[in-house]
């Protein structure tokens, strides 16, 4: 089972510059353990404590996480996700 | 430094008094590596706040695969601020995530949605540092404004 990660420009210091990784795991906490064994620290990148970070934003085949589970989303075979930093200020 | 053509410049500055007293934010893309800002894209303010921008995070997703599938990168990430100067608060240096761009900002207190200048001023900001760069308006050619 791989799921095609898009990684964005800020986190590919953790992926020696690649804009995507595979990676593996039935829900969206599974792979993104998955992925901190490749790449660490790319974890702490995305989760503050046991949740998403508020303004990283995570999508599975376009889906934004928050609205299907969160870190519980079930991920199947061949799933794109693409985390991307919110683009916010104040 | 910054160069951006006249009729972009303008563009930003209209959002930004049209949104005003909410803050306006959006992004100039422009072809991946060029440095060039060619493509005005304006966002809501999803936060819909004096205070505070955030792009809709479905609108962001679309952006992104779009300039994707165009070879672009935001070459400016722009917002307002309208009640204060432009310079980027602590909220805008903690959360700017693009190390290449250029950061706008553009403040409306003085003349809100009235005509009137408008500060414009660019920036830097990696690693939670702000560098100020000059801002260089370049006038658009003939072709550039028939196209906008």
């Amino acid at each position: 089972m791989t799921i095609e990660v898009r990684i964005p420009t800020i986190l590919r210091t953790y992926t020696d510059g690649k804009k995507a990784v595979d990676g593996e795991g039935a829900t969206l906490a599974a792979l993104i353990d998955n992925l901190e064994g490749n790449h660490p620290g790319l974890r702490e990148r995305l989760l503050e404590g046991e949740d998403l970070r508020r303004f990283v934003n995570v999508y599975i085949n376009d889906e934004d996480v928050r609205f299907i589970g969160g870190l519980e989303a079930e991920l199947s075979d061949g799933d794109q996700v693409v985390v991307l930093p919110a683009v916010a200020g104040g | 430094m910054l160069t951006i053509d006249r009729s972009t410049y303008d563009a930003i500055i209209a959002h930004a008094k049209r949104d005003h007293p909410d803050e306006a934010c959006g992004v100039v893309a422009g072809p991946e590596g060029s440095d060039r800002p060619e493509r005005f894209v304006p966002m809501v303010n999803a936060a819909g706040s004096p205070t505070f921008y955030e792009f809709d995070s479905t609108e962001l997703l679309h952006l992104y695969k779009d300039m994707d599938a165009r070879d672009e990168e935001p070459v400016v990430v722009y917002h307002s601020h309208t009640a204060t100067e432009a310079y980027p608060s602590r909220t805008d240096i903690g959360l700017a995530s693009e190390p290449n761009a250029h950061y706008v900002l553009v403040s409306t207190r003085e003349h809100g949605n009235n005509d009137g200048p408008v500060e414009f001023r660019s920036y830097r900001i990696v690693d939670g540092k702000v560098t100020e760069e000059e801002v260089a308006v370049v006038d658009t050619t003939d072709t550039e404004s028939e196209a906008s």
